[in-house]
């Protein structure tokens, strides 16, 4: 296992200073400083809801204090690595929706596509503001070793914890000053300027103005509430629920106490399934009537645009480092998980019979929900997982168990190394631009390497060192 | 500004004024039933405390014998029951995280405090042992979020909703409190002026934190003709029915500016502002208390609609 911060018991450059400080500042004050951050986060109301549980519906997601650390050189990796992706998904997402060369080239086999549950066919044609389906891509990445990162999955759709990155950063500014005066970390802040610079520059057609940006949100229910609130309020932005808007004579409107009031770019952090429940589930009561229609006709934008999901399936996950090949003619910077495809009767053989060592995970699952960890199961549970897989195969993929790296973490017996992943925030729209940070997830069960933060994850604040 | 979030700025205050009204509400009957009882013993106060809150019929489905400890609880900490203290606190919170960011952080914090600390049981025993202690710890509450929103809150249309629901609601409690005394007093009329009645209008005053202002403008004089005055008519008195209306009126002016549209709701504030400003109190007792005080409450709800209607609550 990879530790961060330690190398042979020696204390790795990037964590150096940091060590320093702690050894000066001394267990008590540091014990000390984790409560007081815990009453800030409760105190500003920064909750997440975890689906299915029951209990509180605004429990804390739990911070960790000491942070994560990066040097310039192992982002400025990352971030070309993560910004080829960015691109090269979005490529793919226009072509699958339009010509489809990289099927018919036979790189992509065309059933993966076209009979993808989040392939929506009432999209196909579109053109979306910028040729840009994916405005905020967020790339979950893992590390092995000190230069070995891998792709865990891509986010295309509306990925969740940015608030999370600029949360933490301000609890630690305030709590620890004199660290970031005396090292040079570089900013966070800027994310939602950036964001917002971002959806402007998506305007739809029809809009001549200056665009009016909203984000749209399920309600208070949901949980990433808090989220939605943060981003909408750090913007300047209206954080409005279907109910508050409408189409008419084309075009989509808010109610506002002065009458209706157009808006030109929705920021939804709704599922495609219930935007419009003309267009997709009936059912929905968190939509708007009519939506898609605007839609295409270039009256409104939608980001991410409906359709987007199709590219972070876990099956069209195994053809990115082809996509990037494809469409840019580049080797591709940062390395995918070798992964099984169940679908195929090797890789189903290989699978069954080295279940023990492989984390296994639904095709369609997101989560953390619904995965297999050989190495941490039972040997009931892998055999009744292989008859779920059997039943099945193409639902599945499998990866070896990865040695993710580890960062020291406070936990009930002090400080001891706990398995983290890192996501970073894409921004695609007139530019690809990413904010050096991200959200640094840690697995707070001893030895457990799932960092959901529905299965008892943590967060952690990241740090880049400025050059 | 979106139309439910101004709905929600204006209910969120309204409950926080609901809460408070409830505790003043308790506080009257508490003091009332203090007084030797006549007759029925001070079940009739207690019973004239639920009609005048609106709970009497929820509380009698209930078939709950009553005391000070059934009532106080019905209305403190009963889930059935759509006003009591801690359903405000729910209802106002949960309308300020429906819109997390039309409120100031010291306005949430006064908020989500109010309903974390009614949430644990030291506050129910606390109720038990100590009302008119617990009936302060509400009291307070309301004075922390109206301080918080008074400090920090920018001046624009959002402000004006949450004047808005505050005005309306203290009126229409204001009313109900002076509806209290005429339950009371509903089947003995012929004690009107005597020392029992004279306790009970005092009792008003100390409800709506009124004596010592009573005192400036009236000295000791508490005839049950100034006291009404004081909480109806008197517009420096602030929750009398007048102060009230002034505030509702001008808000709505203030709205009708900024959006530079005057409606029918203008005018239904303006009419009911005239009613009061032009009062007389000789008239108003001839022609009965009670009488006068339900056009009231009529007024306030037919206001309460046409502001929903005005500014597009629920629906184009």
């Amino acid at each position: 296992m990879f530790n961060e911060m330690k190398m042979n018991d020696q204390v790795r450059e990037p964590y150096r200073a940091l060590v320093d400080w702690m050894d000066a500042t001394g267990p008590e004050i540091l014990a000390q400083k984790r409560l007081e951050a815990e009453t800030l986060f409760r105190k500003i109301g920064i909750t997440f809801a975890v689906y299915g549980e029951g209990g509180d519906p605004e429990r804390l997601i739990p911070f960790d204090l000491i942070p994560r650390i990066f040097t310039a050189t192992e982002w400025r990796k990352l971030e070309r690595g993560v910004k080829q992706r960015a691109r090269a998904l979005n490529t793919f997402l226009y072509d699958v929706y339009h010509n489809a060369e990289i099927i018919r080239a036979g790189i992509v086999p065309a059933d993966l596509v076209y009979r993808n549950a989040a392939f929506e066919p009432a999209v196909i044609g579109i053109d979306p503001p910028r040729r840009v389906y994916s405005h905020i891509v967020g790339v979950d990445v893992v590390r092995v070793s000190a230069d070995e990162f891998y792709v865990l999955e891509d986010n295309c759709r509306t990925p969740s914890g940015v608030s999370y990155m600029l949360e933490n950063r301000e609890i630690m500014m305030r709590m620890f000053p004199e660290l970031f005066s005396k090292l040079r970390i570089e900013p966070v802040d800027s994310y939602p300027d950036l964001l917002l610079k971002t959806l402007k520059s998506i305007a739809p057609r029809k809009c001549e103005n200056d665009p009016n940006i909203v984000v749209l949100t399920p309600g208070a229910l949901n949980s990433a509430y808090y989220e939605h609130s943060f981003l909408a309020d750090q913007m300047g932005v209206e954080l409005v629920e279907g109910q508050d808007l409408f189409v008419s004579e084309g075009r989509v409107y808010m109610r506002t106490t002065r009458g209706p009031e157009r808006v030109d770019v929705i920021y939804r952090r709704i599922d495609d399934d219930f935007i419009d429940p003309l267009c997709f589930r009936p059912d929905s009561v968190l939509g708007i009537p009519g939506l898609m229609n605007v839609y295409r006709s270039g009256g409104v934008a939608i980001c991410s645009a409906p359709g987007a999901g199709v590219a972070d399936d876990k099956a069209v996950y195994t053809y990115v480092p082809d996509m990037i090949r494809f469409y840019l003619g580049q080797e591709p910077i940062l390395n995918n998980v070798p992964t099984w495809k169940c679908s195929r009767s090797d890789d189903l053989k290989y699978v069954l019979e080295h279940l023990p060592e492989l984390v296994v995970k639904e095709v369609h699952g997101s989560g953390g929900y619904g995965m297999l960890v050989g190495p941490a199961s039972t040997r009931e549970e892998c055999a009744t997982y292989a008859q779920r897989i059997k039943a099945n195969p193409s639902d599945f993929i499998a990866q070896p168990t990865l040695a993710l790296s580890a960062c020291p973490t406070f936990v009930e017996s002090g400080i001891a190394p706990r398995h983290v992943d890192f996501r970073p925030f894409c921004l695609v729209g007139d530019d690809i631009r990413l904010t050096p940070g991200g959200l640094t997830r840690v697995a707070l069960r001893e030895g457990s390497l799932v960092v959901n933060s529905s299965q008892g994850g943590g967060v952690k604040d990241t740090w880049i060192m400025a050059e | 500004m979106l139309s439910r979030t101004a709905e929600n700025l204006f209910w969120l205050s309204r409950y926080v004024e609901r809460a408070e009204n409830m505790a003043r509400l308790l506080e009257m009957g508490y003091r009332m039933a203090l007084m030797p009882a006549a007759g029925d013993g001070n079940r009739s106060e207690w019973r004239s405390v639920l009609s005048a809150a609106g709970c009497a019929e929820g509380f009698d489905s209930d078939n709950t014998e009553l005391t000070q400890a059934t009532v106080s609880d019905y209305l403190i900490f009963n889930r059935d029951n759509p006003s009591s203290i801690i359903n405000c606190f729910e209802y106002a919170r949960a309308n300020a995280r429906a819109k997390r960011t039309a409120i100031t952080q010291e306005m949430w914090e006064a908020l989500n405090g109010a309903l974390m600390e009614l949430r644990r049981t030291a506050m129910r025993n606390l109720a038990k042992t100590d009302l008119p202690g617990f009936i302060d710890w509400v009291k307070s509450q309301g004075a922390l979020f109206r301080g918080a929103t008074d400090s920090t809150i920018l001046r624009n249309d959002g402000y004006d909703f949450i004047r808005l629901g505050t005005f309306l609601e203290r009126a229409d409690n204001t009313a109900r409190l002076l509806d209290v005394k005429y339950y009371v007093l509903l089947p003995e009329t012929s004690m009107v002026g005597d020392g029992v009645d004279n306790y009970q209008w005092t009792t008003v005053l100390r409800a709506a934190s009124s004596m010592r202002a009573f005192h400036w403008v009236y000295r000791d004089d508490y005839s049950p003709w100034r006291i009404a005055h004081f909480l109806i008519l008197n517009p420096f008195s602030p929750r009398s029915l007048a102060h009230c209306v002034e505030n509702i009126t001008n808000h709505l002016e203030r709205l009708a500016r900024q959006y530079g549209q005057r409606q029918a709701v203008h005018s239904l504030a303006v009419d009911t502002y005239a009613i009061l400003n032009q009062g007389d109190m000789d008239e108003i007792f001839s022609h009965g208390l009670h009488e006068f005080l339900s056009d009231c409450l009529r007024r306030y709800q037919a206001l309460s609609s046409a502001i929903a209607e005005t500014y597009y609550f629920g629906g184009q």
